[in-house]
Parts: C-alpha cells; structure tokens; sequence
C-alpha cells in the first residue's frame, strides 16, 4: 500500500519536471539555454522529453506492475466477500456490533421471518434465510458491486497504460536504438531521403505532421524526434486545393478548414472532403487534424527604394515567400528572405498616437461601478479596431550571415490624421519591433519624401541649401552680409553633422560643443536650422523635378517635420532600403496533424472502466443485515458497512424503525 | 403486507404532485428549445439538451431545494431575456436589466452576496450558543441562496447577450477564466448548501464561504483592472459541444476539491492540537501559495493583492489565535472528516470524467488523447495527488489531522493547475490569460 502511494507521489512529481521545462523543443535552443555544460547532462537525463524518458517509463512500468499485482492478489476475494451472504455469523458476534438492536414481538417466528424478508427484499436487499436450531438467520446484503468496482478501476489503469504505450514513442526509439532506422538531420531533399529514414506505409503507430500548400499535393508526414526527423509515407496523397480562413470582426479567428482532395494510392480511388478543427477526416485508419496553418509561398511583387543616396534607383523585385533573392547595395551583396505575409492586420487604433492618453479623472468606485454593470458585451464601447492592410516580412542578411528583420505594412496607415508608410524592423527575433514612418506628401504619394531626402542628403547641395536659408531668414530683417555668411555655415555645419547619424549626431554634437545650462536653447535653434534647411532642400528637390515651389503651411511644416525624423530613423534602420509592396498574389499552406493510433480505442475502454469503477467504489456503500428470529419470537437485528459513517447511523435508524413497526414491537427509545 | 409495502415504496412513487409538474415543466422546456432552435444544434448538442433536462429533473427530486432554485433562475432569466426583447443595448436602459438582471449587474449581485453571506455566517459563529442556531446562521444561508440565484441568472443572461452580440458569437458561458471562475463560485456554494442541509452544520459555511470570497475577490479584480467580462468569440478549437460537458464536470471537481480544503482547515482548527502558532504559520504558508500566482502574476505584485494577502493573514491569523473560540462552534470531529471525504470523493469523480472527456475531446482538436501538455499534466498531477489521499484514507485507514492537511494542501495543487498552468507555463491550453 505504502508503495502504491509512493509511486503515485513519485510518478506526479516526475510529471511537474515535464511541464516546468518546455518539452520537445529543438536541441539548438536547448543549448542556448543551458550552455555546453548542462546540456548534455539534460540530454542524457532525457529531461528534453521527460513523458519518453525510459526512467519515466520505468516508473510507469512499475505502476502497472503493482496495480496488477493488486488486482491479481485481491480479486479473487473480492468476489467471494461479493458473492457471500455471510449467513454463518454466530449470534453472539451479532451482538457485538456497534448497530444492532433487540426485541420482543408477539407476532409468530415464521410470519416474522416472512415480513422481514419481504421487508429487506423491497428496501433492495439480497436476502438469504437460514434456519438452525434456535432461530432462522436472514442475512441480506446490497451494494457488492462496490468490489467490481475496485477491479474494474484498477484494471482500467492497467489497461490505458497498456493502450498508451502502443501509441507511445517506444516502438520508434526501439527501432532507432537498433540501428533499424535513422534520423535525418538538416536539409535533406526530397528525392535524396534514405530508406532508414523513411517508414513504410504499414507502421502501425505514427504522430507527425504534413505542410501543403494551396494547389500542391503531399503523400508523406514529417515525424519529429529528438533533434531529427523521420519520414513516414502515407496510403494517400492530400492534396490541397483551398485554405480558408474565417475572421470575426474583432480580428479572432473563427475557422480554419482546407478543402482537400484525397487519392488512395493503392486503388486510385479520390474524393473530396473538408477538414476542419474539431472535424478531422479519418482515412485507412490514419486521422489528419487541421493543425495550423503557414504561407504557401505567396508571390510578392516589390519596389526597393533607396532611403539614402546609395545609387541604387528604385528596382522593382519579384519574390516568393519561404524564398530569396539577391541585392546589391553599394557594392555588397544582400541576400533578401521572404519569411511571411499575411493579408490584413487587425489593429487597435483607440491610441495610435503609443502615447498615453492625458491623465482623465480618475472616476471614483461609484461610477466605476456604474460602467461595468449591464451586459457583459458593449458595442457601443467596441474598441477601435482597424484593418490596416496586409504586411509582409523578410530578413536582409549580410555577407557575414548577420540578419536584420523587417515587417511591411502594404498601405499607408493613418496616423494622428496623417498618412504613412510604416515599416517595422528588429536586430534579434527577441525584440519588439522599431517602426519607421515615412511621410506621404500632401498628393498622397511618396515623391515628396524621396525630392526631399534627396536634397537633403546630398552633400553637394549643402551650400545652396544654406545660401538660400539665409537668404530666406534677411528678408524682413537688415542682416549684414557677414551674418549671413555665418548663418549660411551653421546650416552646412548642421546639415553635415545630421548627416552622420541623424538627430543622434547632432545631439552627441550639442552634448560636446555646448555647455549644459545652454543646451536646450542650442537644440532648439538647431532643430529649426534642421527644420529651415528641410524645408529648402524639399524646394530644390521640386524644382530639379520640375514642380513649383510651394507655400509654406502649418501641414508643410509637418510633414517636413516627420520626413526629418523619418530621415533620421532610417540611420538606425540598417540598410536604407525601403521595400514596398505593390501587388501580391496570395498562397496559403495549411499543416495537418496526421496520427495512426492503435491504442486509442484499448485506452477509451479503459477509461470507461476507471470511470465506471471509481463511482462504483466511490458511491456505492457495502451494506449488510442481519436479522436472527429466534423461535420464541426475539429478534436481534445488527448492521454494518464497509465504512461507519453518519449515513450507517441514519440507514440503521429507518431499518430499525421499519422492523420494529413490522414486528408490532414498540419504538425503540 | 401492506404495511411492508408501504414501508418500501419504490423512489419514483413517492414524489409529489410538484415533483411532476416540475419534472413536466423542465421537459417541455426542452423540447421547446429543441423544436426552435433544432437547426443551430447539431445531434450531439441536442442530446445533451436532453440529458440535462433530465439530470436536472433527478437532481431536483433528489434534492428539493434544487426544485426552487431551477424554478427561480428560468423565471428571472426569460424576465431578463423579455426585457431586452432582442436588443443588447436595452441593457443600459431598462431599468430591471441595468441594476437586477443583466448578466454583469447579475454576477455583482452575486459577488456583493457572497461577501455578505460570508460576514453572516461568522457573525452567527461569534453569536452562536450551545445548542441554537443564531438568526445570523438564517440569514447567511438565505444570502448564499440568493447568490446562487443572482449567479445562475446572470451566467444565463450572458448566453443570451452573447446571442445578441452576434449569432456566430453566441456560446455558453464556460469558455473562458471569468466565466468558469463564476461557475466555480456557483458549484462550491451549491455543494456546500447540499452538505449544510444534509448534516445541519451551518459553522462549516464561515470557513466555506473564505474561499468562495476569495474566488469572488479573483473576479472584481478580473473585471475592474482586467476588462476580463468581456464576451469573447470562441476559437475555432472550442466550438465543440465537447465544451458543454468538460468545463461543468471540471468545475464540479475543483469545486468539490476547494469545498473539502476548507472543511480540511475547519478539521485542523479543531482537531490539530498544535500551538496556535504553528497552526497559524502553516496555514499562513499555505495562503502563501494560494495567492502566490496572482502576486506574481504580470506586472508584479499590485495593490489590490497585497491587500488580498494582508487580509487574509490577518483572517488565518485570527481564526488561529481564536482556536478554542471557534472549534467549540465548529460541527463533530468525525462530521467534518465525512463531508470532507464525501466531497473529495465527488469531486475525484467528477475530476476524472472531466480529465477523459478532456482527453476525448483533445483527440478530436489537436489529433491526440494525451500530449502531455502543460494543462493535461497538471490534471493529471491533481488527480494523482487526491487518488494517493483515497488510498490513504480507504486503504490504509488513515484518519485525523495529517489527512486534513493533506486535503488542505491540496487545494494549492488544484489552484495552480487552473490559475498557476495558466500564468506560468505556456501550452495548448491556454484560454484564459491573466
């Protein structure tokens, strides 16, 4: 017994190891996590996949080894004490008995006998009467299934361990152990697969997983283990010929279903069929299960745009998602990797501002109370939420293998009431994404900003730039030529330093050349030299297209504003290209669990068997009487049940009270 | 003979004319559903409609006040349904549905009851004398009634709001952490009620009622600083009727789980003969760990469950220094081993039912029974801990105060496989985030 405990305590802590350490995952991030060090000990512990380990199974093993030994040892007395009425209890041991009573009737021994019978037959009670020389014993029992109940609950244990072992692992890590197959590492083609590392089409027991893209077809699975993989060829091929997936309008998904054809490979039989979460098709025994879904390669058509000077004029590029290409950009090679695209973004827009709303008054707990009582949804309260479009995402990896990754909005989105592109990119996958905002101009186009960066990153235009603030600033104002010349420096000056790093560099500029107490005057004057000289380089820029020169405006000066800081984010934004979505032609994938589990039906039953089992054990009392009729008419009644319980001591009281009144004896005190 | 037969009358015979028309009543209540609403069903959830007319039926006849209670809540969830006459924004204006009946004002209700049931229930064990009930001990059982019929209603007023947010948004209300903390709050009030009738032990309901306060506390801060009340659409991977019986079977587990933790505290404030303070400090480690996963949960420890510690040490504490006080108002020693027992052996039941419908359902969803993840392993663990206590208990006839903490510490096993899993590890299971 103490041993049956001690395993159940062993086998639930060895299962919180499991769910502590997130199981399953590649070894690679198991090493960055651990170190050279500790990760092999893990390994070797198996604590990487803890459910498989053979120590785990050991525990398993023993738990079913016990169980059955219990039900080995204790069945068959089970079954007698089930059967028994135990209608040999001496008289005396009758009185021993916590609940037993005593009296004296009038009314015949044999019509008592009778009456008590009949009595202890209507309450449920299998009765037996046995008459000796001194009276007639009836012993009547009810509620023995209880002890088929003990067997059928731990015979349910055995047998869904049994069942889950034949779905489990095992039999593959055997063959694996003995060299039968082995696993495949790293890329292999499709066509280049060994045949250890394949199983056939008669494996009895597999879990894996199959990715098909819209329009493709797929007639193997890819089975996960450890740090490798196996392939296992099905009886069918799947092809898929529609994803769909279905929004709510607060941008949850509501379903994912892909319209497959399957086509028997043995007879060459085909059919249709649609596959759903919760409905998943089952075909020659094998299940497959929507399990996710991925981008089957859509097609990108792009515009790369030079954000600063490179040369590189705006190329117009043709990608595949899941593929990549090559770009050159001064004289280095890029390699761009298409890694995901999805055809709208559900955003919530109540703050797009990412900052804090103004500080409201805090309401007090009254109102609050107010506000969340009503119904548990509010339309009228729904969240502005907005579909901005789709977005694509790519990695840019340089010669050295160092990768940045960008995120692309398609469309503008609107922003504070103005409009612009918007492109996230991060330096690690860990990271939140940065997000640059490229202003669109008051045609709604991109033009202004490219006239403006233009200019304003040209060094050869510095001089005109700073000629014509000048000139700009003494308009109105008698300012001798002298000033003017240092005027127009500054504003080369400015333009150079900014040209370094953006803001960054003219602030690391201020932080050096000018004393702390007049530093945010400095800046000030300095950011409206960068605003000016923005605003003459965004002139010439029109001009040297042919446009007229503009009006300034408080929406100009905005924009300007936001190509400045857009210009100056872009030097932290890795290589200055912006790539821009032009038209894509959208590929879905959908991932199908597929599994053959032979133990599932074995491990259904022995659920039924536990649950039957343990409501029987559970719920069902044992309860025995026994009531010995002497000839003179006395009567001794004693009961008893597997627990002694406040509900002996009531069900007592009502047998007592019944036989009592039966036997015409008074009530008892 | 007669008098024989009289004296075992079968079950079924011995029912009242109510218990018929009540039984008549629910039945064509279903079959109304069934005859309207048959084409949004499909067969499976059109057998549970039926099943449940019928459970319902049982447990009405087998326990009156259930009677009452199925009566009052259809009465006040069809007022409620009537007053929004199909417009969810009526909510805000009708009257009734604004302060009684709409399902947030509903589950206030109720969060508002419990918390007085709570205050009642201790008020009657200051004030009980040998022998007699205080008026209190009335009134407080009255209050977690009322709660009852407040929560109930306003679960079934939130199915139907969720109808009127959308008719493909529309499901039942267990689908996620806010609702299911409800339903907890429900079925451990309900299963305690059912005790208190049967063994006439009001004392039990002051240490009862702790923790179905704290479940309460849980859901104020769920609402107010989480918005978690919010009807949510469902998932594609829980639209399945499988939802409709996993999640009440589950929650009749943790329920019955929780209810038998707090007799188990009740048990060792009379019967472990520890000084006060060790009794205290035990205890007080254990509240440690029951609200553990709310101060560490995202963003550090807040005000609110600091002070939700706070009081509860100082409740732990009090009822520790007070023991004598309060163990001489508690029931017998062996009544709250019994009830204790009883509800952890209802709630094993119920938890391994809920555990393979889990399993059976997991196969349909995800393609296997049993994946091991983070969720299913701590059912299992849950299980595995009460299956050792039964043991314990049947086979090596242990009894006392090492079983009570055992069943005490229990509930921090079961806290953490329902509030902890989903805070701290990450899995398929995740539907109620924190």
């Amino acid at each position: 017994m103490r041993f049956a405990i001690s395993l159940l305590t062993i086998i639930a802590i060895a299962s919180m190891l499991g769910t502590v350490l997130k199981q399953n995952e590649p070894y690679s991030s198991y090493l960055n996590q651990f170190g050279p060090f500790w990760f092999p000990l893990f390994e070797r512990l198996g604590l990487f996949s803890v459910y498989n380990a053979s120590w785990f199974l050991l525990i398993l093993a023993f738990l079913v080894m016990s169980t059955s030994v219990c039900i080995w040892r204790n069945s068959p007395k089970m079954l007698r004490e089930m059967r028994a009425y135990r209608d040999d209890v001496r008289e005396q041991a009758l009185r021993n008995f916590s609940h037993r009573d005593e009296w004296q009737s009038s009314t015949p021994a044999a019509a008592l006998v009778e009456r008590t019978s009949a009595y202890l037959h209507g309450q449920r009670f299998a009765v037996r009467a046995r008459t000796g020389e001194t009276g007639t014993l009836i012993a009547a029992k009810a509620g023995g299934t209880r002890r088929l109940g003990y067997i059928l609950a731990h015979a349910g244990i055995v047998v869904i361990c049994v069942g889950g072992l034949l779905d489990s692992e095992l039999s593959l890590r055997l063959k694996l152990a003995l060299g039968e197959k082995t696993l495949l590492r790293g890329n292999v083609s499709r066509d280049a697969i060994p045949p250890q590392g394949r199983l056939d089409t008669d494996n009895w027991s597999f879990r894996g997983n199959m990715l098909v893209a819209e329009g493709g077809s797929s007639d193997i699975a890819v089975l996960t283990l450890a740090d490798g993989v196996l392939i296992q060829d099905l009886p069918f091929a799947i092809e898929l010929k529609r994803f769909l997936i279905e929004h709510y309008s607060t941008g949850q998904p509501k379903l994912f279903a892909s319209e497959v054809t399957v086509r028997d490979k043995q007879t060459g039989h085909t059919f249709d069929h649609r596959i759903e979460v919760n409905h998943p098709l089952i075909y020659r025994g094998v299940a497959v299960y929507q399990a996710s879904f991925d981008d089957g390669g859509t097609k990108l058509n792009l515009r790369a745009t030079d954000l600063h000077r490179g040369g590189l004029n705006p190329l117009l590029l043709e990608g595949r998602v899941g593929e990549s290409l090559k770009i050159r950009y001064l004289n280095t090679e890029y390699a761009v990797e298409f890694s995901g695209f999805r055809p709208f973004n559900i955003e919530n827009m109540s703050n797009a501002s990412g900052e804090s709303d103004a500080p409201a008054p805090s309401p007090s707990i009254l109102e609050r109370l107010g506000n969340e009582m009503g119904a548990g949804a509010r339309p009228d309260r729904a969240k502005n939420l907005r579909n901005v479009g789709p977005s694509f995402q790519y990695k840019l990896r340089d010669p050295a293998g160092q990768a940045r990754e960008y995120t692309n909005y398609m469309l503008p989105v609107q922003i504070d009431g103005r409009w612009y592109f918007v492109s996230g990119m991060r330096e690690t996958p860990n990271e939140p994404f940065r997000y640059l905002r490229l202003p669109l101009d008051e045609d709604t186009t991109f033009d202004g900003f490219l006239e403006l960066r233009a200019v304003m990153l040209d060094r050869e235009s510095f001089a005109a730039i700073g000629q014509r603030f000048a000139a700009g600033a003494s308009t109105d104002s008698a300012m001798t030529q002298g000033t003017r010349d240092r005027l127009e420096e500054t504003v080369k000056r400015v333009l150079d330093t900014f040209n370094v790093r953006g803001m960054r560099s003219v602030a690391e500029f201020l932080e050096k050349a000018v004393p702390e107490a007049e530093r945010d005057k400095a800046a000030d004057i300095y950011l409206r030299l960068l605003q000016g000289a923005a605003w003459e380089a965004w002139q010439i820029g029109r001009e040297q297209a042919g446009k007229p020169r503009l009006e300034p405006s408080v929406e100009r000066a905005r924009f300007v504003q936001d190509a400045l800081n857009a210009i100056s984010d872009s030097f932290m934004y890795g290589v200055p290209l912006y790539v821009q979505l032009l038209t894509y032609d959208e590929v879905k994938a959908s991932v199908f669990q597929l599994t053959r589990s032979p133990g599932r039906n074995i491990v259904y039953l022995g659920c039924l068997a536990l649950v039957l089992g343990i409501f029987a054990m559970l719920y069902i009392r044992e309860r025995r009487v026994w009531a010995f009729v002497r000839n003179d008419g006395t009567m001794l009644v004693a009961m008893a049940s597997n627990r002694r319980t406040i509900d002996l001591d009531r069900e007592f009281a009502q047998h007592q009270a019944g036989l009592r009144t039966l036997a015409g004896a008074p009530a008892s005190q | 003979m007669e008098l024989t037969q009289e004296l075992s009358r079968p079950w079924f015979r011995s029912r009242s004319w109510f218990d018929w028309v009540y039984a008549v009543l629910l039945i064509a209540g279903a079959v109304y559903g069934l005859r309207t609403y048959a084409a949004y069903m499909d067969g499976y959830e059109r057998v549970i409609l039926m099943a449940a007319a019928v459970v319902f039926i049982v447990l009405g006849w087998q326990w009156q006040p259930m009677r009452n209670l199925v009566v009052g809540v259809s009465v006040l969830a069809l007022l409620a349904i009537g007053a929004y006459g199909g417009e969810l924004g009526r909510a805000d204006k009708a009257f009734l549905l604004k302060y009684f009946l709409s399902s947030q004002t509903a589950i206030l209700w109720m969060c508002t009851l419990f918390f007085a049931a709570t205050v009642c229930y201790w008020w009657s064990i200051v004030h009980t004398r040998e022998g007699s009930v205080h008026f209190a001990g009335q009134v407080a059982t009255g209050l977690t009634w009322a709660a009852v019929v407040m929560g109930t209603a306003g679960m079934l007023a939130r199915w139907y709001e969720s109808y009127l947010v959308g008719t493909d948004v529309g499901h039942i209300p267990v689908s996620n952490l806010y609702e299911v903390f409800v339903l907890f709050c429900l079925i451990t009030a309900l299963f305690y009620l059912y005790y208190e009738e049967k063994h006439r032990a009001k004392s039990m309901g002051a240490f009862v009622l702790l923790v179905i306060s704290a479940a309460v506390c849980f859901l104020l801060w769920y609402t107010f600083d989480r918005g978690a009340h919010e009807i949510q659409p469902l998932v594609p991977a829980l639209q399945s009727w499988w939802m409709k019986i996993h999640v009440p079977a589950n929650f009749i587990g943790y329920g019955c789980f929780a209810l038998a933790a707090m007799l188990a505290f009740a048990y060792v404030v009379k019967g472990d003969h520890r000084p006060a303070w060790a009794l205290g400090g035990l205890a007080g480690i254990a509240v440690l760990f029951f609200v553990l996963p709310m101060l560490l949960g995202k963003g550090g420890p807040s005000r609110f469950w600091l002070t939700f510690f706070v009081v509860l040490v100082v409740i732990v504490g009090a009822i520790s220094a007070m023991r004598p006080f309060v163990a001489a108002r508690l029931p017998s020693l062996q009544l709250l081993d019994e009830v204790m027992y009883k509800s952890i052996a209802v709630g094993f039941g119920f938890f391994t039912v809920a555990t393979i419908l889990g399993a059976l359902w997991a196969a349909e969803a995800w393609g296997t029974y049993w994946q091991w993840d983070p969720k299913e392993t701590w059912a299992l663990i849950v299980w595995l801990n009460y299956a050792a206590w039964l043991h314990m208990r049947m086979v090596a006839g242990l009894r006392g105060p090492v079983l009570a903490w055992w069943a005490f510490i229990g509930l921090i096993v079961t806290t953490f496989a329902f509030l902890g899993v989903n805070i701290f590890l990450s899995g398929l299971h995740s539907y109620g985030q924190l």
